[in-house]
């Protein structure tokens, strides 16, 4: 082979190394995204040791470490650092971070009775501990060996007034509001139309509504009374002293006393907030439970639309279509459709999907509704059904392509064996042909599902929101409401990341909520991809 | 081809007597009958009939049209764009261009079994009672009974009765055509098309499919493509010689064999030129 008789390495070898070069770059990057994220997410929920720090110009800071980077200006040959603190306590400080040059600070110390405080609002706190008033008056000092057992245990029963009052005021008050507004709207119909029988009957309903709410305030109002609740007394770096209400309390914690152990339950508590409950003080805290919800809701509807379509096209366009130059052009288009910027697909989708489609359908199904609720839309506006489609829609031409592929790759001879059997086409193709194509279809929607689900702009559009009141999936009919804004996950990072009157405390949470988005596809993926192996199995032989 | 690079002697070929059976004499009957892919000729002016419930063999150097022959007579080169084709092929008296005839209902009076045997991704049952169920028979009991029957006259029965609903791709490449056979024979058509259904066999399995033809063949007409001279011999009553498209000779096997009238026959049965 070689015309050189004093050289061993074939011609191209160098084209291996550099192809080889551009592999690993290209892995490098992805691990070292990856490992960004993993790192930064996983942190967040960390406990680690609170230092109290000294400052030269007086200051005393409690705070948990966030960040060290170098100062602005410092020279490069000996930079100087600074720190950031998170202080909490963000009704005093006005900020819960809080920057300082790491030459100014004069000593660190450790002590065992700092603690930390998660609270429903302002944010968490660092404080040491004064004294405890308990719910039944008595107070209890900290030096008091008592202290810690009883603080943890009014802390509990806190959480427990807590959740009932949530009970009370989010969810069974939430009802009796959504019951009310439907009354009110047929009332307004009954009345437009002169219904004595209706309007008398609508009327009462809405007395019995007005009674249930005003009982409703009224229990709430028992429970925290009965309640009694406990306050925390402590004083912050300072020394100003701060009173919480143990209500407030929705996680306490002895940074500074805690074994591994003890930092290992935390994290998963923690972990386990994020995951199942829902967000709190602006998206800054709490959990993302209704953005995963809505994630995968969309991403599973999305792959149900663009499923059907894009099968039924490809086999039309390979099957039945009469090539030519026209399925050419029409084959072009389609390919190009994946190039379109998605957010073109969420313009079109605002256009034709919500005024035009949606509007129609409110205008046919929803008349009363418009009428007489203030022109309220109900499908002409942003929603999940929406979001989907327009989705759908974008990772058409990724199912199209790989199903036409996927026929094209089933062998002749299988084509061939069907029909002279004296099976229609249409039979051919729904018992030979779209079996064996499976598998490469479902790479499609694989392709289709990890696109989609990471798509924010359209969504944008066409019926993400910040905050979804409800979630679309529910125990009152139709359980399934397509017609529901919802909160979603890449959304959620940005909404964080840019529009958060509070970067520096969304910053945690923007890793958080990209390691799970990155989780969740990572897991569609994976069960497709499982899917799709099954499907495999079944069509590979084992000899030839 | 090995076949045609050792040639055996004419003389050495054991040929059958022609059985002669009752039936229609030109059960299919082609009459100058020409194809076209594009612009290229396949066939010129084949003219030839096959009784019914005989073995007819097609036999002939490579390229010269035997498959194409064989795949207009259940219509499969339908399948092939931009084809054309002049004369005429009837089927006990019609003709399978009969605007009036579905090639549907046409194919399923003819089987086909391919040289290269191609069962469905499915199980070994499914893939025998295909033809079944494509016409919409939902009866368990009878799909069960064609495909036993089917598999026992396919020689396969015994092989695979326990293992009916294991996928058919993992059987042996010999017991993969012999599937193919009995989801041929499935749903008893009239005619049986072998395209060179041994050319991936062993001795055993060949020796098999020959038995099965000799058996079948009290029920269908068969017409079989092969490059094994031998093969030709053994399982055919007629035999029809191909070269560059024509038709060069038609006769019964012995005549073929022991005395053919053309030279270029007896050259190629005797291994002169391929
Ligand atoms: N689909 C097709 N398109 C165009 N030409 C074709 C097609 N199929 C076959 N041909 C041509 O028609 C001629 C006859 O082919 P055919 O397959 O009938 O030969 P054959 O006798 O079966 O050969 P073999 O013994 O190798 O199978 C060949 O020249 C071939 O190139
Ligand atoms: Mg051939």
């Amino acid at each position: 082979m070689a015309t050189s008789s004093d050289s061993n390495t074939p011609r191209g070898e160098a084209w291996v190394w550099f192809s080889g070069l551009g592999l690993i770059v290209g892995l490098g990057m992805v691990i070292g995204l990856l490992s960004l994220v993993v790192l930064n997410g996983i942190t967040v929920f960390w406990a680690p040791p609170v230092p109290v720090a000294n400052v030269d110009d007086g200051r005393t800071i409690i705070g948990q470490l966030a960040q060290r980077r170098v100062r602005a200006g410092s020279p490069a040959s000996e930079p100087r650092f600074e720190l950031q603190y998170q202080v909490g306590l963000r009704e005093l400080n006005g900020n819960s971070y809080l920057w300082v040059d790491e030459a100014k600070i004069k000593s660190e110390s450790f002590p065992a009775d700092v603690l930390g405080l998660e609270r429903v609002e302002n944010g968490p706190a660092f404080v040491r501990p004064q004294s405890l008033r308990k719910s039944d008056g008595k107070l209890i000092l900290v030096a008091d060996p008592a202290f810690e057992v009883a603080f943890q245990a009014e802390v509990n029963s806190a959480a427990i007034i807590r959740e009932k009052l949530i009970e009370i005021t989010r969810r069974r008050i939430g009802d009796v509001n959504g019951e009310m507004d439907k009354a009110r709207v047929a009332l307004r119909r009954a009345e437009d139309l002169k219904l004595a029988g209706e309007i008398a009957a609508l009327r009462r309903q809405i007395t019995g509504l007005e009674e249930r709410f005003a009982s409703l305030q009224a229990e709430a109002k028992t429970v925290v009374d009965r309640g009694a609740i406990a306050s925390l007394v402590s004083c912050d770096a300072s020394g100003r002293e701060v009173v919480v209400p143990l209500i407030q309390v929705i996680r306490a914690w002895f940074p500074n006393r805690l074994d591994t152990w003890g930092r290992v339950k935390l994290f998963v508590s923690r972990l386990g907030e994020f995951i199942f409950d829902e967000p709190r003080e602006a998206n800054t805290e709490g959990g993302l439970m209704p953005a995963i919800f809505g994630t995968l809701v969309m991403t599973v509807f999305m792959s149900l639309m663009v499923t059907p379509f894009g099968v039924i096209t490809a086999i039309y366009l390979r099957e039945y279509a009469q090539q030519g130059p026209v399925l050419r052009i029409v084959r072009i288009s389609v390919n190009n459709l994946a190039g379109v910027p998605s957010i073109v697909f969420g313009v079109f989708g605002l256009g034709f999907f919500v005024y035009v489609l949606g509007g129609s359908i409110d205008q046919l199904f929803f008349a009363d509704q418009l009428k007489y609720n203030n022109n309220t839309p109900v499908f002409g506006t942003g929603g999940l059904l929406w979001c989907s489609l327009t989705l759908a829609l974008m990772t058409l031409p990724v199912v199209i392509v790989a199903t036409e592929e996927a026929l094209a790759a089933v062998p002749r001879g299988m084509r061939e064996a069907s029909l002279a059997t004296g099976a229609s086409k249409w039979q051919t193709i729904r018992e030979i042909l779209l079996p064996a194509s499976a598998p490469g279809i479902l790479t499609g929607v694989i392709l289709a599902m990890a696109r989609g689900a990471g798509e924010v702009a359209p969504l944008m559009l066409v019926g993400v929101v910040k905050l979804a009141p409800t979630l679309p999936l529910d125990g009152t009919a139709p359980f399934l409401h397509m017609d529901r804004k919802f909160m979603h996950l890449g959304f959620h990072v940005y909404d964080l990341g840019f529009q958060s009157p509070d970067s520096d405390a969304a910053r945690p949470m923007v890793f958080a909520t990209t390691l799970l988005l990155i989780v969740l596809v990572v897991c569609l993926n994976i069960g497709a991809i499982w899917i799709r192996n099954r499907l495999r199995a079944r069509f590979k032989g084992a000899s030839f | 081809m090995s076949q045609l690079m050792n040639p055996p002697s004419s003389s050495r070929i054991k040929v059958r007597p022609a059985t002669e059976r009752e039936g229609r004499k030109d059960y299919i009957s082609i009459r100058d009958y020409g194809f076209w892919y594009g612009q290229k000729k396949a066939l010129d002016a084949i003219s030839l009939d096959i009784p019914e419930r005989q073995v007819v063999a097609f036999i002939g150097p490579s390229g010269c049209g035997k498959s194409t022959l064989l795949r207009n007579l259940n219509r499969m080169n339908d399948l092939v764009d931009d084809v054309r084709h002049e004369g005429e092929i009837t089927i006990n008296g019609r003709s399978i261009y009969d605007p009036g005839l579905e090639v549907i209902s046409l194919r399923r009076r003819v089987g086909m079994v391919f040289q290269k045997s191609n069962p469905f991704p499915k199980s070994i049952f499914e893939n025998v009672v295909y033809a079944l169920r494509v016409v919409g028979v939902r009866d368990r009991a009878v799909l069960e009974e064609a495909c036993e029957t089917s598999l026992r006259k396919s020689a396969l029965w015994d092989e695979v009765k326990d293992r009916l609903d294991d996928s058919a791709l993992g059987l042996s490449g010999g017991q993969m055509q012999r599937l193919c056979i009995a989801r041929a024979i499935a749903n008893r058509p009239e005619i049986l098309l072998m395209d060179e259904p041994c050319s991936a066999l062993d001795p055993i399995a060949t020796g098999k499919i020959e038995e099965l033809i000799h058996e079948l063949k009290d029920q269908f007409t068969i017409v079989i493509v092969t490059h094994s001279m031998q093969q030709a011999a053994r399982v055919s009553d007629r035999t029809a010689f191909f070269y560059l498209g024509k038709q060069i000779e038609y006769d019964t096997t012995e005549k073929i064999f022991m005395n053919p009238s053309q030279a270029q026959t007896e050259a190629y049965i005797s291994g002169r030129f391929g």
